[in-house]
């Protein structure tokens, strides 16, 4: 009850501040790309961190949220409640015609096939005139306010907590610690690494709606494997296995990209670092798979 | 009638024989033993009835039912649970949850009702707690159950995963091994343990085992794999006096 | 038909750059089963020291390619060392994480150093000329790539198959601990793999630099990635399956572009990639080796 509590509390807060101008543009900006980027990075760990298959096509689901939930709003005229439920019904069904054949994939090849396929979701956006080809989508009306952000970010990370501290989210943790015992425990291991890929593909796909109708602008070039990097990094740095370091890293690495916003080629090099230095000798991350919990359902 | 009936399994690796033309019968409540020099075929069985691996020729019959090369998560639900032979725990979860995740198949309530804390998840969450401590305290883990089960020693660590396989509710175990690395002492007390599980789950087991005293102490029928193919089947007396199993164990250890 | 061929010939040079560049990823995975994600930004890293070399230092294409190779045969061993080695008991995961890393590095650096712009690469170095055989043009460059490739190709197999560290290198990849047994030393053939195969790397830049006139800081990323499907589609681990799995690709990615769209240039070579993964993930020549329990 009580985080419930600080949870709204925080909420209210912010919103004063936006509504009497304390928090200014510059501010909101990065609060929006903090929201997101913990979408992002919560939903990312699901697949890597949590059910240890490493996916690096995040952008590609994000992609496709953004592009389904614009076209619309935008072109279809549709409220932005039905643009959302596009995008994450669009990445959903992304994750799993994607998943079901390359998850029977181990390792590191998994990894470069999701690649790929995120890499083929970028040149098929690129090549549909109807969205605009490579030039994107310009002048998407700014739906995305702070209600949208907080609730949004406040949802996904409960629904991933609450899927991970159940049956079925143990299901998933036991494909990471040993794959072949848990399939002789009787898991279905092939079809919970489809769901925590579906799942973690339909809040990329969130995310991408959020993003676009804060930004203005989509283009394919955005969601590039660029920016699965840049989620990898957050989930990475914050440990493969806790949402809570997802959620910290995530915080942390929007202000060192809002801090180094002049500097781009530093931030990529301390991103690299941060990719090398933590896997020699910190290799769980920060926070290795210990959580803060957060009851707000009991 | 007999529970898991197998008829000439073949399984190559390579081009190289690991199990040839390879037949076998339990019967329902029996307790078997599979034995051999190293490199005759046992973990193969075990890897080929557990769907682990694919056969290459030859049928397995499970309860009257055709379960070759089915994948290995349907033969559990079937009923045939295992450990290893190198134990394969889940290394970073606490004792409980190892115990939890065997019980999967049990759960009762839907994803939705997890992602939504309804009380269905409740309810289901705490019967599941339940059931797993129960198989803990049979093993004597109960009050382990917080702890990572990588830090426990050996010998827990061992029981817990027959305490894991139990929680699947097999109609027949399966333990590559279980006395490895146990003193004569902790291997007393696992025999008196295998005839106990057999007789108050009432289930049968197969096992592999290198210890002879184990073997010879605790089955009721024996069988002896030599290079991929049983060179004897019997009681533990014929099998003691069988002179190509004393062949083929020359210069290894004979109980 | 006719322009059949001239699409193959066309693809025959960048075959040949892709071939050199999937030996290095196949080399090092075949000895530590390790996806050198870097291993592209090292063949950018080696277009930059040729670019150098001759625009600064004036020496010629062959030089500059010596030069690279050279320095790019360092930069390999002691990534290797730095990144690597201390994960070598590490998950292949970890290993993946890591060189995505090292990749980030090289790219950014770069860019940090020099800057993002694209340079052009001296055309003095290598003046065009274009020759007609029956109807096919092909040009002096197109030569000289191949050749250059086709040698070095020759070069890596006589050390392979018949020196000693090559007996090593096939010794380690079959079996690292019976390797160690047999007295070898895994540490120096691991630096040995890494140093042949990011030379290869750096020759295959100097010639990408000859073959599209243009380098940049981010330039290994896509051949890089096109490569390492090159590798894939040979067979990772299986040095003749890269060099047939790269002229494949270069000539499939010219045929894209010649019939099809231009635009879907790239995503063809990932199409591949995820054919072969879920078609027969061991590519062309591989066998298949399941998981030991």
């Amino acid at each position: 009850m009580l985080e419930l509590a600080a949870l709204t509390a925080f909420f209210m807060l912010v919103q004063y501040m936006i509504t009497v101008g304390i928090l200014n543009q510059y501010y909101q900006i990065n609060l929006t790309s903090m929201c997101i980027n913990i979408i992002l990075a919560v939903s990312l760990n699901l697949i890597n961190g949590f059910t240890g298959q490493l996916s690096l096509g995040h952008a590609g689901f994000m992609a496709v949220g953004a592009y389904s939930s614009v076209v619309m709003t935008q072109m279809l005229g549709q409220p932005f409640i039905i643009g959302i439920l596009a995008a994450c019904l669009s990445a959903a069904l992304a994750g799993f015609v994607i998943g079901v054949p390359t998850l029977r994939l181990r390792g590191d090849y998994l990894a470069i096939a999701t690649l790929g396929f995120g890499e083929i979701i970028r040149v098929v956006l690129q090549n549909i005139d109807y969205i605009g080809g490579p030039a994107g989508i310009v002048g998407i009306s700014k739906l995305t306010t702070w209600t949208w952000l907080f609730a949004g970010t406040v949802v996904s990370t409960l629904v991933i907590v609450n899927l991970i501290n159940s049956s079925y989210g143990r299901a998933i943790i036991s494909i990471r610690e040993d794959e072949i015992a848990s399939e002789v425990m009787g898991i279905n291991t092939t079809r919970y690494k489809v769901l925590a890929f579906v799942v973690g593909a339909l809040f990329a796909g969130f995310a991408g709606a959020l993003y676009a109708h804060y930004f203005y602008i989509i283009k394919p070039e955005t969601f590039s494997f660029l920016k699965s990097f840049d989620v990898l990094v957050m989930v990475v740095l914050g440990g493969l296995g806790s949402t809570t370091g997802a959620v910290i890293a995530a915080v942390f690495i929007t202000v060192l990209t809002a801090a180094l916003q002049t500097f781009p080629a530093v931030r990529m090099i301390l991103y690299a670092l941060i990719l090398i230095i933590v896997m020699i000798y910190r290799p769980q991350g920060l926070m290795g798979n210990r959580e803060f919990s957060l009851k707000i359902f009991g | 009638m007999s529970l898991l009936e197998i008829k000439g399994l073949n399984k190559s690796f390579g081009g190289l024989s690991a199990l040839l033309e390879f037949d076998f019968r339990l019967a329902k409540n029996e307790l078997i033993g599979l034995i051999g020099p190293n490199g005759a075929g046992k973990t193969t069985v075990f890897n080929l009835i557990t769907g682990v691996y694919k056969p290459d020729k030859g049928k397995i019959i499970f309860a009257g039912e055709d379960i070759t090369g089915l994948p290995a998560y349907k033969i559990c639900r079937k009923g045939v649970a295992r450990t290893f032979q190198n134990i394969r725990l889940f290394n970073n979860l606490s004792v409980l949850d190892n115990v939890r995740i065997a019980l999967h198949k049990a759960v009762s309530y839907g994803l939705l009702a997890a992602v939504f804390r309804m009380p269905s998840y409740f309810a289901g969450e705490r019967l599941i707690e339940q059931e797993a401590l129960r198989y803990l305290e049979i093993f004597d883990l109960a009050d382990k159950k917080n702890e990572i089960a990588s830090n426990l020693p050996y010998g827990e660590q061992r029981r817990l995963e027959v305490a894991r396989a139990l929680a699947t509710r097999p109609t027949l175990l399966i333990l590559d091994e279980p006395a490895a690395g146990m003193n004569p002492y902790e291997t007393q007390e696992l025999m008196q343990l295998i005839r106990w599980i057999r007789d108050d789950f009432n289930i049968s087991i197969l096992l592999i085992e290198h210890d002879m005293s184990l073997v010879m102490g605790v089955c009721e029928r024996i069988y002896v794999l030599d290079y991929g193919q049983v060179i004897a089947e019997g009681g533990p007396e014929e099998i003691r006096n069988n002179k190509r199993v004393i062949e083929a164990y020359l210069g290894e250890e004979v109980g | 038909m006719l322009e059949f061929f001239q699409q193959a010939v066309n693809g025959l040079s960048l075959g040949a750059i892709y071939a050199l560049i999937a030996l290095g990823y196949t080399m090092v995975y075949g000895i530590i089963l390790l996806i050198n994600f870097a291993h592209g930004d090292i063949m950018m890293v080696g277009a930059y020291v040729g670019f150098f070399s001759i625009s600064l230092l004036g020496s010629n294409i062959l030089v500059a390619m010596i030069f690279a190779m050279v320095t790019c045969a360092v930069l390999g061993v002691l990534i290797e060392k730095i990144a690597y080695k201390p994960l070598r008991n590490s998950t292949r995961i970890a290993a993946l994480i890591t060189a995505i890393g090292v990749s980030l590095f090289l790219e950014y650096i770069t860019i940090f150093l020099l800057g993002a712009t694209q340079r052009v690469f001296p055309a003095s170095a290598f003046p065009a000329k274009y020759y007609n055989l029956m109807g096919i043009v092909i040009s002096n460059k197109d030569i000289f790539i191949i050749v250059s490739a086709v040698l070095l190709m020759i070069v890596l197999h006589y050390i392979i198959k018949r020196t000693r560290t090559g007996k090593a290198m096939r010794a380690v990849s079959l079996d690292r601990e019976a390797a160690v047994l047999m007295g070898i030393s895994v540490d120096r053939t691991i630096s040995v793999t890494f140093a042949i195969g990011s030379s290869l790397a750096a020759a295959a830049g100097v010639l990408v630099g000859v073959y599209y006139n243009t380098i940049n800081p981010l330039m290994g990323i896509i051949p890089g990635l096109k490569a390492f499907v090159a590798a894939v589609l040979g067979g990772i681990g299986i040095i003749p399956g890269a060099m047939v799995g790269g002229f494949v690709m270069g000539i499939l990615e010219t045929m894209v572009s010649g019939y099809g769209s231009s635009l879907y240039r790239d995503a063809a070579a990932f199409g591949i990639l995820i054919l072969i993964l879920l078609v027969k993930p061991t590519g062309l020549f591989g066998k298949n080796n399941g998981e030991k329990v």
